[in-house]
């Protein structure tokens, strides 16, 4: 499964003039540094406008919006749902579950439409909010709170803990791997978009690593090291974070 | 829902609140306004728009781009299933067996499911180029391959594009499934049956079926929604439009064509689709629990 990725990064350690003759390579070559600095750092896109460093930044900030916000939301979200008596309880668990069924491509034209309507295209919130729109974590932190004994709370009530205290002093501390592996999970997710950031950035300054990889110019060996660049952030999560990634996974399937 | 409790008036909502004023303005309102869509016809230099019953779908059944659509879709999530899912099995199988150096095979195996759909088809794309793609010439070779004229060429090339990262996913849940098996099963059945091919299709692989269905679930709608970005950066449709998915014809059609009456009403077919797979889903989970 790595010979391709290899034969790609092999590949953009050589010179393009070199590629362009000699076609692709599986040994390494010595333009390593030279053609990644050129990609970090030059600028390029239609207008000239950005460099790879600024995508990757962008691309972070979205993903860390994603991650958190859908993180806090939906730990919080699930906390009123579990551990209140709701009217309606009924009715709002099905307008949050629902929302599963309809990933972002199936709404995405009206989506940018509205989008337009209220003055988020390029900006980040743009980029983050809708693909926040979930109920993935809340359903998986849901089904985690309900795993702890009600003897916690029996025990808080009895102390004259207060909601807000309950949530903040017990249950968060106890959900922190759930919360690392959620977060790790849904920092991928974010990075990975390719779709949403596409239609939502007209302005090249808001271009994300993902997306502006089939849109960025340049020479062959430039694409070639900006394509291995762009797969480092999701692999050092995989080989480092492994485990909390993989509960993450297992999680939100 | 807990027995005990918190009693309040308001708190609750506090909590609730912040998703739900998510939810409600980045997706309520656009599956609003998808439906709105659907079922009204725009006027072509969007003057106007008027109500219009089901034409849209009907247009969408009648028009046969919609069907070549359907059928690929269909066509690529079975292949794709069926490749992943066999190759995913293999290699747990084998990894499984492993004493030595697991955690190295396994991260060997794991990392391209972190992949964005988007990156591995840019790079698929320079294994399939007439320029410089090494399986193009290759193939080019073997059968006079040429994805951008035979269509069954191109089918080859966004499946293997398709596929390479979703082992991955099949591999990580086919292991997990294997090392749930207990291990006084898996004695036991070396002492009754002596063939391993026949040891693994009697015990241990109806013992995986719970997890088999459940990535078959998986890989459908990976080829349904995540290919979006594959597709997009590989065949863009081509030759004609023969491997476009539903979910890029209907991006063609919204974006580019500005048909938003039909993009709406191929979403909602396509929100039946997702309906039906969930469905099936719940269906499963709960099997999982009369199981247990």
């Amino acid at each position: 499964m790595i010979i391709p990725v290899w034969i790609i990064f092999a590949s953009s350690t050589h010179s393009s003039l070199f590629i362009n003759t000699n076609g692709l390579q599986f040994f390494l070559g010595d333009n390593f540094v030279e053609n990644y600095s050129r990609v970090l750092f030059k600028k390029s896109g239609f207008f000239k406008e950005i460099t790879a460093f600024k995508m990757f930044f962008n691309s972070f900030v979205m993903a860390i919006g994603i991650a958190t916000l859908s993180v806090v939301t939906s730990l919080m979200a699930a906390y009123g749902l579990v551990y209140f008596k709701i009217k309606y309880a009924t009715i709002i668990f099905w307008l949050i579950f629902i929302t599963l069924l309809v990933p972002l491509e199936l709404r995405i034209m009206p989506s940018y439409i509205i989008m337009s309507k209220l003055n988020l295209v390029n900006t980040f919130a743009g980029l983050i909010l809708p693909i926040s729109a979930s109920a993935i974590a809340t359903f998986f932190f849901r089904q985690f709170y309900k795993s702890i004994p009600d003897e916690l709370l029996e025990a808080a009530k009895l102390d004259g803990t207060s909601s807000w205290r309950f949530f903040i002093d017990f249950l968060v501390p106890l959900s922190k791997t759930m919360i690392a592996a959620v977060f790790i999970f849904m920092f991928v997710f974010g990075y990975n978009q390719y779709l949403w950031p596409l239609i939502m950035t007209t302005s090249e300054q808001y271009w994300t690593v993902v997306m502006g990889l089939k849109t960025m110019y340049g020479s062959i060996s430039d694409r070639f090291a900006f394509v291995i660049m762009s797969m480092i952030p999701p692999v050092i999560i995989i080989v480092f974070l492994q485990k909390l990634f993989i509960q993450g996974i297992f999680q939100s399937k | 829902m807990k027995k005990v409790q918190f009693k309040s008036n308001y708190s609750q909502y506090f909590f609730l609140a912040p998703q739900l004023l998510i939810l409600l303005i980045f997706l309520y309102w656009p599956i609003i306004q998808t439906f709105k869509d659907a079922f009204t016809m725009q006027d072509a230099f969007g003057f106007g728009s008027q109500f219009a019953g089901f034409d849209n779908f009907l247009f969408i059944f009648s028009d046969p781009s919609y069907f070549t659509a359907f059928k690929f879709t269909i066509i690529y999530s079975l292949v794709i299933t069926l490749i992943t899912g066999s190759i995913g099995l293999l290699l747990a199988v084998q990894a499984n067996k492993v004493i030595h150096g697991k955690n190295v095979y396994k991260t060997l195996l794991i990392w391209p499911y972190a992949i964005a759909p988007a990156v591995v088809g840019v790079m698929a794309n320079y294994f399939f180029s007439e320029r410089y793609g090494l399986l193009y010439h290759l193939f080019n070779n073997l059968w006079g391959f040429n994805w951008y004229k035979d269509v069954f060429d191109a089918y080859i090339y966004v499946i293997i594009a398709g596929s390479w990262k979703q082992i991955s996913a099949n591999f990580i849940f086919f292991l997990a499934g294997l090392q749930a098996i207990q291990k006084t099963v898996i004695e036991a059945s070396i002492i009754d049956c002596k063939s391993n091919i026949r040891r693994f299709w009697t015990i241990t692989f109806p013992l995986l079926m719970p997890t088999t269905f459940f990535l078959i679930i998986i890989n459908i709608t990976y080829a349904f929604f995540d290919t979006f970005g594959i597709i997009d950066t590989t065949t863009i449709g081509a030759p004609g439009s023969e491997t476009k998915t539903l979910v890029y014809k209907a991006y063609i059609d919204g974006f580019k064509g500005l048909d938003l009456g039909s993009a709406g009403a191929q979403s909602i077919m396509m929100m039946i689709i997702v309906l039906f797979i969930t469905i099936f889903q719940f269906r499963y989970i709960e099997g999982k629990i009369h199981y247990n």
